[in-house]
């Protein structure tokens, strides 16, 4: 199988990693070949965490520019960060919430309006997904749970090389049970909001 | 995944690991009875998997004071027959190379295994040196796995090879290599040999002079045995995908030329390199005879580059040798695979079709690491600025360490101002003190302070330096993801242990002036640094309060969290808690208003003590 490719963008702490984890199982499970790419260091600390992850026949998880069938945005400014990953082909799911860097408060960096961001995103992705996974994630029950929106938002995408079930079953494997309820219900919020806007 | 399953997984199952797992896989798969570490990205993952597992494995584990004292360790067991295994991050390999280079004379009982995880491009390092060259300059074999599954199965070929020659064995991985995810076949866990025994033999282990002479020669002879595997092993392997162009790569490289070559129909033939130390000569001058073009695809220096342009020389091979020597490909930083792509096609004929990509105009904020919500280190420094400020001392040095606390770098505390490596803030701050006659204040972690601050400390005493050190003691080593610290009562195999009082220490070593203080009381603390800031000679202040990211997941356990907010009818605006606290949970409204983001608090209230108008609150 020609490899699909998913770049995943968010910030420290927004459970980037986890959701990679869960998607890079299931199609493990699947019997599919997998790999991924995760840069940590100093991630704890409110970096820029991003993720690579390619299912199908690749060696190496690093998707090349332009290349990404799928990009998974946690932060949207971390989605414009990431856009070189992008092209014609490529999927985008961006959650709208902001995540504002204290450079900002700081007055040595600043923040681009949300119209900004999101004119740009339209102007240049074919397609584009917004949702707010932090109010729907709040809506489950837990604002925390906002990576599940979005990936149940991914599952729902054309061509995603996953069933709904198979990220289910793997969400049930590596997150605590007693979240399982919750994280189920922000699954299905995004699933839902995402199979709507097509 | 529990991390239980890296011991408990069946054989011929599956697991879907981090490069840095597989390794411990991989160790215990081949029986590994003694292993040890100081943690450092990117190698952390695999002392934090032995911690949790070792313990059950029935394998010595330790996270030791640094990572000389952690090879020392291991080249022991290894001495005494049994299957050692040590790792570090590739600085760490610079602390542990005077040992190391003596180990490689020495040889080996038991096999021992070394990993080296390199950092291409930084991530977080202060440099990206390339730790194959230390192969060379030791004497040691050296492998580069490509993923996790070679890093697994490699620490099996690792520790054969290594009691068959009687050499410990260097691997070479990098970030992208130890953080990569990827799927494993497991083999078999070996039960380890709980002990060994150490038969004297000084001729053998002590390398006076005398023996030394006789050792390099037979570290020599060991290592022409070696090449002969390396000519022949299976895991030095050619794929054929045409005649145009003959590729050599090795370790994380190897993944991209793969997918360029194959997605790109690149008519090249690879020849992946996995034992590359010492150098398959007979290998290499028949690939390389086969085809007229050679790119070289390795990460950070031409190392491999060299070997081949000698080969080409010494048997007179008419064939044009690419690589980073030529510019073909970038002489320093990792690689991707766009500047794989990028590389092949500047040598072959064969164009591969343009990329095209999005680029974007719009200005991004930055979100540089910062020191965490109720991290005790700002504090530290905040109190320390206002010492420095209230005594009007000007141009203080501060001479800085590697941990969280590097982070002092940043405004508006501004207090980090010269770095080399681990532990030498001491040293360097008694260097300035000599040399000049600024105020110098060195800070340093307490696990940096035990690593390799201690020699500096004794050093600035007994020179009669003039300096004040902060030590500060966030009862453990948290940059790297928490790992004990001497001064803790617990260690790397979770058993109790007596706490290294650093106030004892440090009063051993004759320093007069030394108090412990907490930090979180801004006010005491000032006035300490205010105290120490006045005396002559060394002092030292230990600002000691748990990392925040203890006292949180305590406070988790406990479903106790209060946080803070700001009562606006109090608040002036004068931005004092922005500007000079700089606590990443405040952040400014658009109408000016300042405010705290209760999911970011982690409800220290050291801010209170900040705020001029008292209009910081506990949140009802
Ligand atoms: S991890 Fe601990 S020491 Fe490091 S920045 Fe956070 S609170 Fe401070
Ligand atoms: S109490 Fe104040 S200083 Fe502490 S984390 Fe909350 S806002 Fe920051």
């Amino acid at each position: 199988m020609k490899a699909y490719k998913i770049h995943l963008a968010g910030v420290g702490g927004q459970g980037t990693i986890k959701t990679s984890t869960i998607i890079g199982e299931a199609a493990m499970k699947k019997g599919l070949n997998v790999v991924m790419s995760e840069l940590h260091g100093m991630a704890q600390r409110g970096g820029v965490v991003t993720t690579d992850i390619k299912i199908g026949d690749a060696y190496s998880p690093l998707i090349e520019k332009g290349d990404a069938d799928l990009i998974i945005g946690f932060e949207p400014a971390e989605v414009l960060r990431s856009i070189e990953k992008a092209s014609d082909k490529t999927f985008v799911i961006m959650n709208s919430a902001r995540i504002v860097p204290f450079t900002v408060s700081l007055g040595i960096s600043s923040y681009p309006d949300a119209s900004i961001i999101i004119n740009e995103a339209k102007s240049k992705f074919k397609h584009l997904y917004i949702l707010n996974a932090e109010k729907l994630a709040m809506e489950a029950g837990n604002v925390v749970s906002l990576n599940m929106v979005l990936l149940g938002g991914a599952a729902a995408i054309p061509g995603f090389p996953l069933k709904k079930e198979e990220l289910i079953q793997s969400m049930k494997e590596n997150l605590p049970p007693k979240t399982m309820e919750i994280n189920l219900k922000a699954f299905n919020l995004g699933y839902e909001k995402i199979c709507k806007e097509h | 995944m529990n991390v239980e399953k890296i011991l408990l997984e069946e054989e011929g199952r599956k697991l879907f690991l981090l490069g840095n797992e597989a390794a411990v896989r991989g160790a215990l798969e081949s029986g590994v009875s003694f292993a040890s570490t100081y943690p450092g990205t990117p190698s952390s993952e695999i002392g934090n998997v032995f911690s949790k597992l070792a313990k059950k494995a029935g394998v010595y584990f330790e996270f030791s004071t640094n990572e000389k004292v952690a090879l020392e360790g291991s080249a022991a067991a290894a001495a005494a027959g049994l299957r050692s295994f040590v790792f570090m991050k590739h600085v760490g390999l610079n602390v542990a190379a005077d040992s190391f280079m003596s180990t490689a004379y020495i040889g080996v009982n038991g096999g021992m295994i070394i990993l080296t995880a390199d950092d291409p491009s930084m991530y977080s390092s202060q440099n990206e040196q390339d730790n194959r060259i230390y192969a060379r300059l030791a004497g040691v074999p050296l492998l580069e796995p490509s993923n996790p599954q070679e890093v697994k199965d490699l620490m099996k070929f690792g520790f054969e090879l290594s009691e068959q020659v009687k050499l410990p064995v260097l691997m070479r991985t990098t970030t992208r290599v130890s953080h990569m995810r990827g799927i494993v076949k497991l083999g078999k866990i070996q039960f380890p040999v709980s002990k060994g025994f150490f038969k004297k033999e000084p001729n053998k282990y002590v390398p006076v002079p005398a023996n030394a002479r006789r050792m390099h020669k037979e570290m020599r002879e060991k290592l022409e045995k070696v090449e002969e595997i390396a000519n022949a092993t299976e895991i030095n392997k050619s794929y054929d995908f045409g005649d145009e162009l003959g590729i050599i790569t090795s370790g994380g490289a190897f993944n991209y030329v793969m997918d360029v070559v194959r997605e790109n129909n690149i008519p090249a033939k690879v020849l992946k390199l996995t034992l590359t130390y010492p150098f398959p000569e007979v290998l290499v001058k028949d690939f390389i005879s086969k085809v007229s073009k050679v790119l070289i695809i390795e990460e950070v220096e031409p190392v491999m580059e060299q070997e081949v342009l000698s080969i080409a020389g010494k048997y007179k091979i008419p064939v044009d040798i690419h690589g980073k020597l030529d510019s073909s490909l970038p002489r320093i930083y990792e690689y991707t695979p766009d500047i794989v792509r990028e590389g092949i096609e500047k040598v072959v004929s064969h164009k591969t079709e343009k990329r095209r990509y999005f680029k974007t105009n719009v200005t991004l904020p930055v979100r540089p690491p910062i020191l965490c919500p109720g991290c005790p280190h700002r504090a530290t420094y905040f109190a320390v600025k206002k010492a420095v400020e209230k005594l009007n001392l000007k141009n203080v040095i501060f001479p800085t360490d590697i941990g969280c606390y590097t982070l002092g770098i940043q405004p508006p505390y501004e207090m980090a101002d010269y770095l080399l490596s681990m532990g030498s803030s001491i040293g360097t701050g008694a260097g300035f003190s000599h040399a000049t006659n600024q105020k110098v204040v060195s800070f340093i972690g307490d696990s940096t302070f035990f690593h390799a601050g201690l020699p500096g400390l004794v050093n600035a005493v007994h020179n009669k330096a003039n300096l004040l050190v902060v030590i500060m003691d966030n009862r453990t080593t948290a940059m790297t993801g928490r790992q004990p610290s001497p001064s803790e009562p617990i260690n790397g195999m979770g058993e109790e242990v007596p706490e290294i009082s650093i106030e004892n220490v440090v009063k051993g070593i004759g320093v007069k002036f030394v108090e412990t203080v907490d930090p979180y009381n801004l006010k005491k603390a000032e006035d300490t640094f205010e105290r120490a800031l006045k005396e002559e000679g060394v002092s030292v202040v230990i600002s000691k309060h748990p990392c925040a990211l203890i006292t949180d997941s305590e406070k988790r356990k406990r479903n106790f969290w209060v946080t803070f907010t700001i009562n606006q009818e109090k608040c002036t605006k004068c931005m004092i808690c922005i500007n000079e606290w700089t606590c990443p949970a405040f952040y400014v409204e658009k109408d000016g208003t300042v405010k705290i983001d209760p999911l970011i608090c982690d409800g220290c209230g050291v801010c209170t003590q900040v705020c001029p108008e008292n209009a910081i609150e506990v949140r009802k």
